[in-house]
């Protein structure tokens, strides 16, 4: 008797749920088909991004030249009003560098891991929790992250590393972006994140013409990437959309000047003896294509106009407060 | 008072003597006891060097090992090449406790062999007389040698084809294909539901995640019949006990063989044998010890010794041969042996060499001397012919040599960080390549500063290649770098040859410098009259490497526009493309 009291009711049940009207609670019914398809969540970063308040007492652009990637490091981020500015005590700060290719950091292609180690270790300075590294390279994570020695500089920091893994990828809405309006993401390592810090290497590239602070959040997107060659300009001015990160370091301890962006002889490569900090990725793209990448004389990348007529920020550096340190 | 302390009664139960009055221990540790505690460290250490076969765990380890101790591997790939590689001499570590012990390696330390008895143990549930009938000797256990023959036949003739039956390559293979993909997949699910459902950091069980730091879900050709077989075979357990390890596995019938020799095995005392066949209860191999030990079929489990009621049989070096030593008829039960009455109606104690016929040896070694040339022939692994996507990674010998060497175990595979190399289906290299690793650039490329896959081959069908030598620098200059093939672009498909959009993502990602791809500008008047300027890509062939990062990155990605065939690569002047290649590949 239980048991058929049982089996009633479960029968009772689905068939509640399969013929009641599909308005009603625990209803299964999907005439047109569309509940039935996947839902994917989206998400979006915060609104203003990670950005501090706009502050008229510091430059804009710190620029430190020098061979101590530590004191260069130091010196860009004081010149700009000091890490303390950035981070207060407690928060999680996320560094994006540069690791798309599993190069040795001499070859230019990456983030000079002693350039993120001394930049962790100022964030840690200003009294953050917690310092996550993440990228998605273009080869192997693990290889990329090993060869080009950013995993050993940023554990050593006492940084934690993210690799990209399938489940880490969400969809990101930007609104107003023209190509990414929704796109995977690599959600995993922003979760509770505070702050966001980008460090690039100063590279060549032979579509967008050079790859620096605003390129470098191409490593946050999963997805099809390989399309945005189509409109490379248009893409990166929509990653300036996308990210609007607490400020940005540009590493021109050395430069990749051709072969880019992967390089691959030390050929390519020269010394740049420069660190450049700000909080206008554009106007240090900018610096970074006339100072280091030495093309002063050729037009600017045309993603940085666009991104500038879009009101995504400034390139034009000659507007700008710059604060200009030699060290040793 | 000390000797007074309270002994618990289920210790004193524990500890007391046995009835014969041996001590306790005699009964708690048996020697199955010892084996098991041998197979599973045996199957722990085979399972963690597997585990430890990728990029960031690698750490020294002999990742390899259990293949390196596989002595059929050492002895075929000596047939085929008439050398030995590295650390193929190792499989002496199996070889020489074979000549002592017989094939005690099939029951303590092969894990193929520990998974089958294991998964018997829990799903083969039988009452002892249906166990007793299953645990005899089938005539169709001859199988194993047959195949063994045919595959020595042609590894002698340069076909080297035991790793498709091999236990440790067929399941090394097996992990690779199909088992770690698998745990991946669920590991990537239950992170997920931590991190989502329960606001857990999955982070911890990055241990467990056979691949971590793989971006994407590993795919490869055929796991679906790679993990099928394995179900299959463990699935024949229920039908024949140790159904692979008794019928098919090569491994076992050449250690098989060489038991002959063996100086110590179980010997049967005919003065105490009822003839009960318990023995049988859990004989592993099915050799008989009931009767005239079967000594090629004896996995030496020693279950036979532990089931004997009468005491009769023990684990001995070298016993007398005692059928001569009878005195009287054996089968009505008057017969004495030293004095004492012989209570077994079977006089035989040993069966030393595999029942198989001469005749069948023949048949064996004539089915292989056939069975070569028919698959030498096929189309595929000849130098006219080849399959344009049989690339084979890095530091391949050239095809011909690399056939006497592969035994398809895909441990490269395994290590592979990009899921490039794939086991090859019947497409790319025949029946006589199945499962050698080829490259697949719309799954993963060649990555540039990685020799993983030469690192980790037991035989040398990669040999041990330096970064320097893969990218041809430094004392490897002039014999330039390896190359596995050579790209190519399809103008049809390509985006900015024929459809008037930008793109050259091949040439952006291209690793070499100065880079293989270059681009030329083009002004074109687009369909809607713009004055447009694309960067149209090209291919520079002598720069050149077959990486295929350029395949894999192709927007196209169902066909690329840019795809690498294996013509041009440097391991075999047959296959180079231009000239130059050619000189330099006569000088070196």
């Amino acid at each position: 008797m239980k048991q058929a009291g049982l089996v009633g009711g479960l029968a009772a049940g689905a068939g509640w749920a399969a013929l009641a009207p599909s308005d009603w609670p625990l209803s299964l019914k999907d005439p047109t088909g569309e509940l039935g398809k996947p839902k994917r969540r989206q998400l979006a970063l915060p609104e203003g991004g990670y950005a501090v308040a706009p502050s008229k007492l510091h430059a804009d652009l710190g620029i430190a030249h020098g061979v101590d990637m530590n004191a260069m490091v130091r010196g860009a981020i004081d010149a700009i009003g000091g890490i303390r500015r950035f981070v207060n005590p407690g928060e999680i700060v996320l560094i994006k560098p540069n690791v798309a290719f599993e190069r040795a950091a001499a070859l230019g292609a990456t983030t000079h891991p002693e350039v993120l180690g001394a930049l962790i270790r100022v964030v840690f300075e200003a009294g953050a929790s917690e310092v996550r590294v993440a990228d998605n390279p273009i080869e192997s994570p693990e290889s990329c992250f090993a060869k080009s020695g950013v995993q050993r500089a940023a554990v050593e920091a006492g940084a934690r590393v993210y690799l990209p893994s399938p489940g880490d990828f969400e969809l990101l809405s930007t609104p107003g972006a023209k190509w990414i309006e929704r796109w995977p993401f690599f959600w995993r390592p922003f979760v509770g994140v505070h702050k966001v810090i980008g460090v690039a290497p100063v590279k060549d590239h032979n579509l967008c013409h050079a790859s620096m602070t605003t390129k470098n959040w191409y490593g946050l997107l999963g997805g099809r990437r390989n399309q945005f060659h189509q409109d490379i300009h248009g893409i990166i001015t929509d990653l300036a959309r996308m990210m609007r990160p607490t400020f940005v370091l540009l590493d021109g301890t050395r430069v990749l000047f051709r072969s880019g962006p992967t390089g691959g002889s030390l050929d390519d490569v020269r010394s740049g003896q420069t660190v450049v900090a700000s909080t206008n990725s554009l106007a240090a793209d900018a610096y970074g294509w006339d100072a280091l990448l030495l093309r002063k004389d050729k037009d600017k990348p045309a993603y940085l106009g666009m991104a500038t007529e879009s009101g995504l920020g400034d390139w034009d550096y000659s507007k700008l407060v710059l604060e200009e340190v030699q060290l040793g | 008072m000390s000797e007074q302390l309270v002994q618990p009664d289920w210790l004193k139960r524990q500890v007391a003597r046995n009835r014969d009055g041996s001590p306790w221990y005699a009964r708690k540790l048996r020697i199955t006891t010892v084996r098991i505690v041998s197979q599973a460290f045996f199957f722990a250490l085979f399972t963690f060097l597997l585990w430890a076969t990728w990029f960031s765990r690698l750490g020294g380890y002999p990742v390899s090992l259990f293949l390196e101790v596989d002595p059929l591997v050492g002895f075929a790939t000596a047939l085929s090449t008439h050398t030995m590689y590295r650390w193929l001499w190792r499989g002496l570590f199996v070889l020489v406790p074979t000549l002592l012990f017989g094939r005690a390696f099939c029951n303590w330390m092969c894990p193929y062999g520990t998974l089958h008895q294991f998964m018997g143990f829990i799903f083969n549930i039988r009452n002892n007389k249906s166990r007793i009938h299953k645990n005899r000797y089938l005539s169709i256990f001859q199988l194993k040698y047959i195949i063994l023959t045919v595959m020595l036949v042609m590894a002698a003739f340069g076909s080297l084809q035991i790793g498709l039956l091999d236990p440790i390559c067929l399941l090394v293979r097996t992990f690779a294909v199909a088992l770690a993909p698998a745990s991946d997949l669920a590991h990537v699910n239950f992170a997920e539901v931590l991190r989502a459902s329960l606001g857990l950091d999955p982070e911890p069980l990055a241990l467990l995640a056979m691949k971590p730091g793989a971006p994407e879900q590993r795919i490869f050709a055929g796991a679906w019949f790679v993990g099928l077989l394995i179900i299959g075979l463990v699935g024949m357990n229920l039908v024949i006990p140790r159904f692979f390890c008794r019928v098919l596995c090569p491994l076992g019938a050449f250690l098989g063989v060489l038991s002959r020799f063996s100086l110590w095995r179980i010997d049967r005392d005919l003065t105490k044998c009822t003839d009960c066949d318990l023995c049988l209860r859990s004989c592993e191999g099915a050799s008989d010890p009931h009767q005239a030990l079967r000594k090629s079929e004896c996995f030496v489990c020693m279950n036979c010794i532990d089931d004997c009621p009468e005491d009769a049989l023990a684990f001995r070096l070298t016993p007398l041969p005692v059928k001569d030593k009878i005195v009287g008829d054996v089968k009505k039960g008057l017969a004495t042996l030293f004095g004492q009455r012989v209570i077994s109606k079977h006089a035989e104690t040993e069966i030393r060499t595999p029942a198989v016929s001469k005749r069948r040896w023949v048949f064996a070694g004539a089915a292989g001397v056939l069975a070569y040339p028919f698959l030498r022939l096929s189309k595929s692994v000849n130098k006219r012919g080849f399959h344009e996507k049989a690339i084979r990674p890095p530091g391949s010998v050239a095809e011909t040599e690399f056939l006497e060497r592969c035994i398809k175990c895909d441990q490269c595979i395994n290590v592979c960080p990009t899921n490039v190399l794939q086991p090859a289906t019947l497409t790319e290299a025949g029946l006589e390549g199945l499962w050698t690793p080829v490259m697949d650039f719309s799954v993963g490329f060649c990555q540039l500063n990685c020799t993983l896959c030469s690192e980790v081959c037991p035989t040398g069908a990669i040999q041990k290649t330096s970064l320097a030598q893969k990218l041809g620098i430094g004392a490897y200059e002039e014999a330039g770098p390896i190359s596995l093939g050579t790209a190519f672009f399809d103008h049809g498909r390509c985006l900015p040859w024929a459809m008037e959009t930008p793109c050259v993502v091949c040439e952006e990602v291209c690793p070499v410098s100065p880079k293989a791809i270059g681009t030329y500008d083009a002004e074109i008047t687009r369909w809607d009259g713009a004055k447009v300027t694309l960067n149209r890509p090209y291919i520079r062939p002598e720069l050149c490497i077959g990486c295929g990062i350029c395949e894999r990155e192709c927007p196209v990605i169902d066909d690329a526009a840019v795809y690498v065939t294996a013509i041009g690569e440097t391991r075999s002047q047959d296959r180079s493309l231009l000239l130059e290649t050619s000189k330099k590949a006569t000088k070196t």
